[in-house]
């Protein structure tokens, strides 16, 4: 009983500083339809400025540690005005998504701004005054920070309940979430709007991360640690649902401070089971709604049909298969590794960009169709001793099951809440291969996946990775333009005349989603014996984001795209990390002038630009 | 990293001037290709790379290995062990570079173990601890320098038999240091003291410690010590909730590498007192070889060494000393050299075993404590690597022959 006690407690402590954190991501989703990556960066600049600020002022005394802590998080929503102000501004008519390869590009430069100011070493932030010890609770030491923090969260709930129930600037927010052109016709200052609605999130970010300080450790990897927990915490609660939030900070606390218990082992993956089943239990998650409105409709603007690839495109597709083809010879072998990669990634990428563009299911977890290929590929290597052919023919197969299996899930949901459900499954698997051991080696992989023999050289393996992944890729267009890839798109822009046409749209995009996931198995099996050895970071979060990026900078409405994309990004990242030790703030910077100069992504605005031309001419 | 005017313009100038100066010589330079986790753990391998930076100077000084001069590619792969094993490809095809150096995480090790193995290359793995680098996938083209998760779970069994204590609690990391680490000490221990019981185990999950929960269910168990495996900003959570919870109070604490400056010195004032550590107390080592290695690097750095400073320094001075055993960079003669071979690290002379291709550099083992404001170790003894390590017919048994 006592140590029930205790446990609640503790897991009501840390809801309340996931919760601070979550409503703040939860108001600008809902106002903004941003999926603000940069949200645990914020928090996590919440924390390093408090520390600075404490430490300058003196924060032995109560008085100065509190104005240490608001400074901190009032100096956090000037940062996030001013993101707002110069980037994600100029972007919001971009394709929804868009924003998100943004705020990733803002993550990659606070990170290594972070680093250059503060150091590498972590920070122990000063003990709060009037909240240095503990209380006796049952027999038991609890600290009493703890217990302060556990009132924060409910305090703050009812502040932000009065804030959006009894202000005008609430209502206007409120009704910004649920119909923002409407809420532009009639005549409300927009942008005013959104800038402080940003403003006033990354101040519930930054405050939660200098809230923090007494408690837990200042560190570099502050950031993404929170970022996932955070998006657990608002879908599991409703997106643009503030109570919800709050319920679902609960939950996660709860069932992490008992799951230690109860599974010590299985941490990792306890909140994404939660979400995975809340998901499809409450589509919406606990207290979400529906959406209407504008959020209802789906893409901010419609998608153009894809139209097959004109002359001059074939012939540009034809002179890059030729140098594809006919320069790796001359290479080296480095850039025959190099060039191998780049192919394996662009048929990573253009199979996300089935699903999320013809498919119109956007896509957070596409690594764990990659690296359930790769393990697929690698377990039958290791157990069953098969050759190379044996395991490229595995590991779609081993992908397309799982795909089966999550989709079927999946394509139930739409928007976000699929999104989160397909990262959900992702994060599962991944947590699968890191903690079962004895079948995958955890977080030490598997060792000496290599090719046959035949295919040992590096030419001859990449001609394999050529062939294989250009037939993937070229299967992808044909389903494209073919009668099931029209269903799908027509799934995808008008359900209800979809259905009313007699296409059964759930299983057109179980279908789409199975297809995607076999070639996404594929690119990871190839990838397998190309690198020789295969680790849980191959179903990470960070190499779905690097799919999505590709996707996103090559463009989702192009068929192109993805493979532009994926020669760009890995190329670039591979470039950056040779030149500069601060690689990340650059490539974050790079990612950033792209999408605002090309909001289309890089094919797209290439199309765009070649329409006005003939546009011009005639 | 802390870099005056002086030494940045002085750097800047010694790199540019470099290559011209390699090539008034006329011999050409032995190329080291150096990968390591640096944008992803940079507490600890920016010290390191001082460390490195210090021993390529101190050797270029004094003329170089065979007449020539030391020159090291570095590259980061991320953490992610996939793009290690294509800077490996890049820093042997590109590069030219004579051998492969660094490694942090074991993951990364392993992976670059296996790729060295497949393209029979001599590999320096400087950090990664993980046992089956030099056992279970051992190779003949992977040495390691650092004292092993099992050498350093052995150093601290050594002091954990000699405590009343029987019931223990255990917290680690969960990933394959942590989880190799609790094995270890359970089945050492043991086998030291039989009547040892193990009562509660937490393998918070990496970076992500639920401190408070975690302190809660270890407390409940009512041990009589604990078996720390967290560092960084794990450690510091647990530390901070465990004295305010009064964990600590009463129990003895064994904790893996909490003696390391990296990993205490964030802990400041709240270092707790009395645990036996592994680490490096750099402030106390009067040892002639260390006196010279600390005061180098402060003239250097303007900053004191951390143990990453060690390791890199160290694996520098092996490599030199391996190409100049050999007599050659010949790759295949270099791997001879390396078997065997005996050099003189910042903590005494070292060797790195025939056998299982590990060195016997140590650790130094003692109390925690707080002096001024800050953690240090005191009644500390260094251990020296080899004493901690099994005998050579169950080394034969762990690693393929």
């Amino acid at each position: 009983m006592e140590f029930l006690v205790i446990q609640s407690l503790n897991g009501l402590a840390s809801a309340s500083s996931l919760f601070l954190v979550a409503s703040g991501l939860s108001i600008i989703f809902g106002v903004t339809r941003i999926v603000n990556f940069a949200h645990g960066s914020f928090y996590m600049l919440g924390a390093y400025i408090a520390v600075t600020i404490i430490a300058a002022i003196g924060g032995q005394d109560a008085l100065g540690f509190w104005t240490g802590i608001l400074l901190a998080a009032l100096i956090v929503a000037l940062i996030g005005a001013l993101v707002e102000v110069v980037i994600l501004r100029r972007i919001y008519a971009a394709p929804e998504l868009f924003q998100l390869l943004a705020t990733f590009g803002v993550v990659l430069m606070i990170q290594d701004i972070t680093l250059a100011i503060w150091g590498p070493e972590d920070k122990l932030g000063p003990r709060a005054p009037g909240f240095r010890s503990f209380v006796m609770i049952m027999g038991s030491r609890f600290p009493s920070y703890e217990l302060f923090l556990i009132v924060v969260g409910p305090v703050v709930l009812l502040a932000l309940w009065l804030l959006f129930n009894r202000t005008r600037w609430g209502t206007l927010v409120r009704a910004a979430t649920l119909d923002r052109e409407m809420v532009g016709a009639l005549g409300v200052n927009q942008r005013l709007l959104f800038t402080s609605v940003f403003m006033f999130g990354s101040f519930l970010a930054g405050l939660g991360g200098a809230l923090q300080l007494p408690r837990e450790a200042v560190t570099l990897h502050m950031d993404l640690a929170m970022i996932t927990e955070v998006f657990v915490v608002v879908v599991v609660g409703g997106l643009g649902s503030i109570t919800g939030a709050y319920l679902a900070a609960v939950l996660i606390g709860l069932v992490h401070a008992f799951g230690i218990v109860l599974f010590p082992k299985s941490t990792l993956v306890l909140a994404f089971l939660v979400m995975a089943i809340v998901l499809v239990v409450k589509p919406y998650g606990l207290l979400g709604r529906k959406p209407s409105g504008h959020a209802a409709r789906g893409q901010a603007i419609p998608e153009p049909l894809l139209s097959p690839a004109d002359r001059p495109t074939k012939l540009l597709g034809a002179a890059v298969l030729a140098v594809l083809i006919l320069l790796p010879p001359f290479l080296g072998d480095y850039g025959v590794t190099f060039m191998t990669e780049l192919v394996i990634f662009a048929l990573f990428a253009a199979s996300l960009h089935f699903v999320m563009g013809p498919g119109g299911m956007h896509s957070f977890g596409h690594a764990a169709y990659f690296g359930l290929g790769a393990y697929g590929a690698a377990l039958a290597v290791q157990w069953l001793a098969a050759p190379m052919a044996v395991g490229l023919l595995i590991s779609p197969l081993a992908a397309g099951l799982a795909g089966l299996l999550f989709g079927w899930f999946c394509v139930r949901l739409s928007g976000v809440y699929l999104a989160m459900l397909t990262l959900a499954f992702a994060q599962i698997a991944w947590a699968t291969a890191f903690q079962w051991v004895e079948i995958t080696g955890g977080d030490n992989g598997i060792l000496g996946v290599w090719p046959s023999e035949w295919a040992k050289p590096k030419l001859v393996y990449f001609y394999l990775a050529l062939a294989l992944a250009g037939a993937g890729i070229m299967a992808l267009r044909h389903l494209i333009f073919s009668p099931f890839g029209f269903a799908l798109r027509a799934s995808r822009d008008a359900l209800l005349r979809a259905e009313a046409t007699g296409l059964n749209v759930q299983q057109l995009q179980w279908a789409g989603f199975t297809i995607a996931a076999v070639l996404a198995g594929l690119a990871g099996g190839l990838f397998a014996f190309f690198k020789g050895s295969v680790f849980p970071t191959y179903l990470s979060i960070p190499k779905s984001v690097d799919a999505l990026l590709m996707v996103l900078l090559g463009g989702v409405q192009t068929v192109s795209g993805p493979i532009a994309g994926a020669f760009v990004f890995a190329g670039l990242e591979e470039q950056l990390v040779r030149i500069t030790a601060y690689w990340r703030f650059v490539l974050g910077l790079i990612i950033v002038l792209l999408v605002m100069l090309f909001p289309k992504g890089l094919a797209g605005s290439v199309l765009a630009w070649r329409e006005r031309q003939s546009g011009d001419r005639s | 990293m802390r870099l005056d005017r002086r030494h940045f313009v002085a750097g800047s100038a010694a790199a540019l001037a470099l290559p011209t100066l390699v090539q008034a010589q006329g011999a050409p330079p032995i190329r080291i290709g150096e990968i390591n986790s640096y944008t992803a753990q940079p507490a600890f391998l920016r010290p390191y790379r001082n460390g490195w930076e210090l021993a390529v100077e101190q050797i270029n000084a004094a003329g170089g290995v065979l007449g020539r001069k030391l020159e090291t590619v570095f590259r980061d792969d991320g953490g992610k062990p996939e793009d290690a094993v294509r800077l490996a490809g890049d820093l042997i095809n590109a590069e030219k570079v004579d051998l492969l150096a660094g490694g942090f995480l074991s993951n990364v090790g392993l992976a670059i173990a296996d790729f060295a193995n497949q393209n029979k290359r001599l590999y320096v793995a400087s950090e990664p601890l993980s046992d089956a680098l030099v056992w279970g996938k051992g190779n003949r083209y992977t040495f390691r320098l650092r004292p092993s998760t099992y050498m350093q779970a052995a150093m601290l069994v050594e002091e954990a038999a000699k405590l009343p204590a029987k019931r223990w609690a255990t917290v680690a990391p969960n990933y394959e240091y942590g989880q190799s680490a609790v094995k270890w000490f359970k089945e050492l221990l043991k086998a030291a003291k039989p009547d040892v019981e193990f009562v509660a185990e937490q393998f918070p999950a990496l970076g992500r410690i639920d401190a408070g929960a975690t302190v809660q269910a270890l407390e409940a168990a009512k041990p009589d010590a604990i078996f720390n495996v967290t560092f960084g900003a794990d450690l510091i959570n647990f530390v901070r909730q465990g004295n305010t919870r009064g964990l600590f109070e009463g129990r003895l604490v064994a904790s893996m590498l909490t003696g390391e400056p990296e990993y205490m010195d964030p802990l400041g004032a709240e270092t707790p007192v009395g645990w036996i550590v592994t680490g490096y107390p750099y402030q106390d080592i009067a040892t002639p070889e260390h006196t010279k290695f600390r005061e180098a690097y402060r003239a250097r750095f303007n900053d004191y060494p951390r143990l990453g400073s060690v390791v890199g320094f160290d694996t520098v001075m092996a490599i030199a000393a391996a190409i100049t055993k050999a007599g050659t960079t010949d790759n295949e003669k270099v791997i001879d050299a390396m078997k065997g071979l005996k050099f003189m690290s910042a903590f005494g002379p070292v060797e790195f075993r025939a056998i299982d291709h590990q060195a016997t550099l140590g650790a130094y083992v003692g109390r925690t404590a707080v002096k001024d404001g800050k953690g240090v170790m005191t009644n500390w003894r260094y251990a020296d690597g080899a004493k901690y390590l099994p005998s050579d017919d169950v080394v034969k048994t762990l690693r393929p022959q």
